[in-house]
């Protein structure tokens, strides 16, 4: 089996529809659920998922068949995000009608008002992307510091500090509003 | 900000945006629409060639900015 997914890969780096069909439909659901971590909005997470493999298809003489395509498809998927929530406007995002349509494990505690709730979710989406992008995967995904790390291209300690900043800031948004969290 | 103030936020955060639901998938075959893209793409490729030299400006301004005003430098580094 791995003899047959080096072929799909060097296949793919020569430029063989083919394979980046097999490797799409290999990978299309894990990179969907990396981006929908990310944007928390199902609709652009399809849109970016096609942007996503756009790119790899474009970049495939790039990819080095001999290391795992995953990670590379996550780093490149994480861009795309990163581009999109850079476009995007601060005030538009994460509205209540996309936390209610986003496909999301049950993790709400009676004991937080869903008025702090809002009001963190509304501050956290005026943070920088960068700093945004860090934080959801690290802190609300729970995802290894590593991980997040190489789809960022950037040091563990580089998250951990953006992951730091993103927190400290929140913090200040939230008393300036009159939120002691 | 002290570790137990980072774990509140943390917390906090957690509460505000639940986790996405691990076995999350399109809702739709998304191979036509990367097929229809790739079409597309001679189109595109001509607007990003656009695009990088709109960022080759960009680039350019800003090195010549930070040299006017190097006093800037760690204001930049700050928010990168």
């Amino acid at each position: 089996m791995p003899e047959r997914a080096s072929s799909v890969l060097d296949h793919f780096q020569q430029g063989d529809l083919d394979a980046f069909e097999s490797l799409f439909r290999m990978h299309q659901r894990a990179v969907y659920g990396w981006i929908l971590r990310i944007v928390r909005d199902a609709s652009a997470a399809e849109d970016l998922t096609v942007e996503t493999f756009w790119r790899i298809h474009r970049a495939h003489a790039r990819f080095e068949s001999e290391r795992a395509f995953e990670p590379w498809a996550r780093r490149i998927a994480t861009r795309a995000a990163l581009d999109w929530l850079r476009a995007r406007r601060p005030e538009t995002e994460l509205t209540d009608r996309v936390l209610a349509d986003l496909p999301a494990r049950p993790a709400v505690d009676p004991g937080v008002a869903a008025e702090i709730r809002n009001k963190t979710a509304q501050a956290f989406a005026r943070l920088p992307s960068r700093l945004r992008v860090a934080a959801v995967l690290a802190v609300v995904e729970e995802q290894p510091y590593k991980d997040v790390a190489a789809a960022l291209g950037i040091t563990v300690t580089a998250v951990k500090l953006r992951v730091f900043r993103a927190l400290r800031l929140l913090r200040k948004d939230l008393e300036r509003q009159g939120i002691k969290p | 900000m002290n570790a137990h103030d980072e774990d509140r936020m943390k917390q906090l955060l957690r509460q505000a945006l639940p986790p996405v639901e691990t076995d999350a998938e399109p809702a739709r075959d998304l191979w036509p629409a990367v097929l229809r893209r790739l079409d597309a793409e001679p189109a595109r490729a001509a607007g990003s060639l656009r695009q990088n030299w709109f960022d080759w400006a960009l680039l350019t301004g800003l090195i010549v900015f930070a040299a006017a005003f190097p006093a800037t430098i760690p204001v930049f580094l700050y928010y990168l």
